[in-house]
């Protein structure tokens, strides 16, 4: 019995003795322990550089004059040196506007209206068209562009729910401390308000004709359209 | 706002046309561009030389000596150029700043020079970045306390008028101010060596009587051993009252750490003169003199080495603490392995595991002493890998931990810092964010006051109003209103908001109201739904305050609740008059989608009937007060 016991032991000296010496050759590299190093990622350190179009071009397919494309390059330049502005940059930008609330649904959609190519970053053509549409295009088309912004999925029609969504992330820009109160149901109301008042045919969808006929017969909308002009 | 974001307020406004065709309301009024200017560049000369940068970039910070009109002292008019007398390094760092939106500080400058140059360019240098503001702070401090420790030994000459408390207590804290505490600060020092010499002493075996065993000193001079002593405990005794009566703060002295070591030292003499004549408890009063080795402890406010070691001891509790453990568990693993190798074999010294561990401490220290020795061969095995990894659990460590004193310490200090300037930046960053939210209400009322005057037509006073907000401000606020008038919901600061809160219980009655109701059928047929419009009634009287403000938000501003006085008494047709006013704005009302509230006004328990002069009512008028006046 004693001498099971003993032999028991010494063999386990003996495991614990091979154990160590084994870690201490790993240690001295002479043995691999077999794990594979990740790849770092190469992709990395080519970061996305891009350069726009030339003065003219950009001139000629904007409403701009080239002075005043001068200025919005420089401070487009200035804030995104790599030349494009990805989704992440674009909600801290825009949130810095709203600091009462959440501005990082709505600038998810207005990034989406404004890559217009749908490649995940805003380059500075993407940028400088979306601009002259809003500030120098006719009521058209911004009533278009709105139109798009609205059409989540760009199938061409607004859904209840597309509409509640984008009223929602309007909402939220707001934050809490509003008067009066937000409640929960108001985005919703203010959307039934919105399809009673554009749903001309009552089939639950606001194509962009009916859109845009009724937007033109808004005093208020049309009015509104013309607001921003001057800036820039 | 930072200056990159400023460039995109052009776009963030274009983007607000997503908004319009959704809302329901009229859009504010855009603020006009009173003075466009084309962007030029302008020049800095700065002691020769010579910065360019665009009007724009300065204009980003207004209230800047560069960002403006204070910079058109520095003009001048022959080289057309803004001329200042400033280091030109430090001012590299300053146009960066409006370039970037962002204030770096470089290390190699001094910091007090810098100080100087931020202020006189009108900075705040909480605004240093990140990246910079860990070594800002660091260096500031460091010259804070260089200044502080010339300003203290200035300081040490006598103050004329100090009590003689005062001057006790700064002697005895610190001994170079005067002769006497330093003849002082000596004696006690030469007490405490007298005293712990005394106690050694009085063990050592001194010469025997022949017919007697060896008996201690302590014991054969009783009578001189035990004057000593008392001389002794006199004079710490004393030294102990003489500091509590000192100490300005009698309870903090008393349970800060030395006073307790005072106090420990002196007791067992007092409880032994106590308990001389009770010889059940001398066994207990034997072990109570150990306790007089504690005087010891008393040289620690003589040596500011043996505190520093004992702060640095407690701050590295949590490390020791650490090693302990971990070298518990160490041994008890191998006293247990050693304790059942080591049981087969006869006459073995190793009984129990507990006994066991006499053996591994002794092993693991590499001490060896060799009262108990392991003779099976796994024993020997097992010890010897004890002795090993003893070597290196213990003799590892000890470097370590002494480095990590110095780190631990430092990186302490350190992270406290951090975790104070996290709050603070944080602080900063809310309070800018509430900061410009409150602009923004603030401009709100100023805005309303501006509407107002649109109307009657007076300009100077607007001119007055206007100039206050920058254009991009401005700008910024509009931005605010549209989205306000999309959603059909305001802005409101967090007192306001808890009221209104509370209150939305209480909305829902519609009969309360007094006699500035007097237009209530007007529209009270055409809208049959629950309909909110926002209604504002500025007061075009002239004579009110200059601040007028929407009457809801009375509970902050007693002008306002001066104004509701003044609606009370005054004949209604002037209020009337400007209610009619409002009422031309071009919104036709559509009662689908137009949406009427009321105005919620507060008024005091006593109704004011002095038209005249600050009527100051009680600030906060209590929620009963609050009642709904339907507009219109």
């Amino acid at each position: 019995m004693l001498t099971m016991n003993l032999e028991g032991l010494e063999m386990i000296a003996v495991l614990v003795v091979v154990v160590v010496f084994v870690k201490v050759l790993e240690q001295f590299g002479l043995l691999e322990a077999g794990y594979d190093d990740s790849v770092e990622d190469e992709l990395e350190l080519s970061a996305v550089r891009h350069r726009p179009e030339g003065l003219e071009q950009l001139e000629a397919q904007t409403r701009f004059s080239r002075k005043e494309l001068q200025i919005l390059y420089r401070g487009f330049k200035n804030e995104c040196p790599s030349g494009v502005v990805n989704e992440e940059t674009f909600k801290d930008i825009y949130a810095q506007f709203f600091p009462q609330g959440d501005a990082s649904t709505y600038a998810h959609f207005l990034f989406n209206a404004f890559d217009t190519d749908h490649n995940g970053s805003v380059s500075f053509e993407d940028f400088v068209m979306g601009l002259s549409i809003l500030l120098r295009g006719t009521v058209q088309e911004k009533l278009i562009w709105a139109f798009n912004l609205y059409d989540i999925n760009k199938d061409g029609y607004i859904t209840k729910e597309e509409m509640l969504d984008i009223m929602k992330a309007i909402y939220d820009m707001m934050g809490k401390c509003t008067y009066p109160v937000l409640k929960e149901e108001t985005p919703r109301q203010h959307v039934e308000v919105f399809f009673q008042k554009m749903d001309k045919n009552k089939d639950g969808v606001v194509t962009i004709d009916e859109f845009i006929d009724c937007c033109q017969n808004d005093e208020n909308i049309m009015r509104s359209m013309h607001l921003f002009e001057n800036v820039l | 706002m930072a200056a990159g974001v400023a460039a995109w307020l052009p776009f963030a406004r274009a983007a607000a046309i997503g908004w319009m065709p959704v809302a329901n309301l009229p859009m504010p009024v855009a603020p006009t561009e009173k003075n466009k200017r084309q962007d030029e560049l302008i020049v800095l000369n700065v002691s020769g030389r010579r910065f360019q940068t665009w009007r724009n970039t300065l204009d980003r910070y207004p209230d800047t000596l560069l960002g403006s009109s204070e910079k058109e002292f520095f003009y001048n008019e022959d080289t057309k150029e803004y001329f200042f007398d400033r280091d030109p390094d430090v001012f590299r760092s300053v146009l960066n700043f409006y370039r970037t939106g962002k204030l770096h500080y470089p290390r190699y400058e001094c910091i007090s020079s810098y100080d100087e140059e931020l202020a006189f360019f009108g900075i705040v240098p909480e605004i240093i970045g990140d990246c910079c503001y860990e070594e800002y702070k660091d260096r500031k401090r460091e010259n804070a306390e260089r200044l502080m420790d010339d300003q203290e030994d200035n300081k040490d000459a006598k103050l004329p008028n100090m009590t003689f408390r005062e001057t006790m207590w700064r002697a005895f804290e610190n001994p170079h101010t005067s002769t006497m505490a330093l003849v002082f600060y000596y004696v006690t020092g030469f007490f405490i060596a007298v005293s712990v010499i005394t106690n050694v002493v009085e063990t050592v075996p001194c010469g025997s009587v022949p017919n007697m065993k060896e008996v201690p000193c302590g014991e054969r001079y009783t009578v001189a051993f035990f004057c000593m002593d008392t001389a002794c405990v006199m004079i710490f005794t004393v030294e102990y009252l003489m500091r509590l009566f000192a100490a300005p703060n009698r309870y903090r002295f008393m349970r800060s750490v030395m006073s307790i070591i005072d106090v420990v030292a002196i007791l067992p003499y007092y409880i032994g003169l106590v308990m001389t004549d009770n010889e059940d408890v001398s066994g207990a009063f034997v072990t109570l003199r150990v306790f007089r080795v504690f005087r010891i402890f008393k040289f620690s406010r003589h040596s500011q080495g043996l505190r520093i070691l004992g702060y640095t001891l407690k701050s590295c509790a949590s490390e020791l603490g650490f090693l302990l453990f971990s070298l518990t568990m160490a041994i008890i693993i191998f006293a247990t392995v050693m304790f059942y190798a080591e049981k087969g074999s006869t006459s073995s010294k190793f009984t129990s595991i507990p006994a066991s561990f006499w053996y591994t401490i002794v092993t693991m220290t590499t001490l060896g002493y060799g009262d108990m020795v392991p003779k099976t061969i796994a024993g020997k095995i097992f010890g010897s890998i004890c002795s090993l990894s003893g070597v290196l659990v213990i003799a590892l460590p000890v470097p370590v931990i002494v480095s990590n004193f110095s780190r631990i310490y430092h990186q302490n200090q350190r992270a406290d810092k951090r975790r104070a300037q996290k709050k603070a930046r944080l602080a900063r960053i809310r309070l800018s964010k509430t900061g410009s939210s409150s602009a923004f209400l603030h401009s709100k009322r100023n805005g309303l006051f501006n509407e107002a005057l649109e109307l009657t037509g007076s300009t100077e006073d607007e001119k007055r109003l206007s100039k206050s907000t920058s254009l991009i401000e401005s700008q910024h606020h509009h931005l605010l209103h549209c989205l306000e008038k999309t959603t059909n919901h305001e802005f409101v600061d967090e007192q306001y908001y808890q009221q209104s809160y509370l209150e939305a219980g209480l909305q829902n009655y519609p009969s309360q109201s007094p006699s500035l109701s007097s237009q209530d059928g007007v529209t009270g047929t055409c809208c049959t739904r629950r309909s909110k419009k926002q209604h504002h009634t500025p007061l075009p009287n002239a004579s009110a305050p200059a601040h007028m403000q929407p009457l809801k938000h009375t509970h902050t501003h007693p002008q306002g609740l001066q104004e509701l006085s003044t609606i009370h008494i005054q004949p209604l047709s002037t209020s009337r008059s400007s209610l009619n006013m409002r009422v031309e704005e071009p919104a036709p009302l559509n009662c689908q989608s137009s949406q009427i509230t009321t105005a919620i006004i507060s008024i005091p328990t006593p109704p004011v009937t002095t038209p005249e002069g600050d009527a100051h009512l009680p600030a906060a008028p209590t929620l009963q007060n609050v009642v709904k006046v339907s507009a219109l």
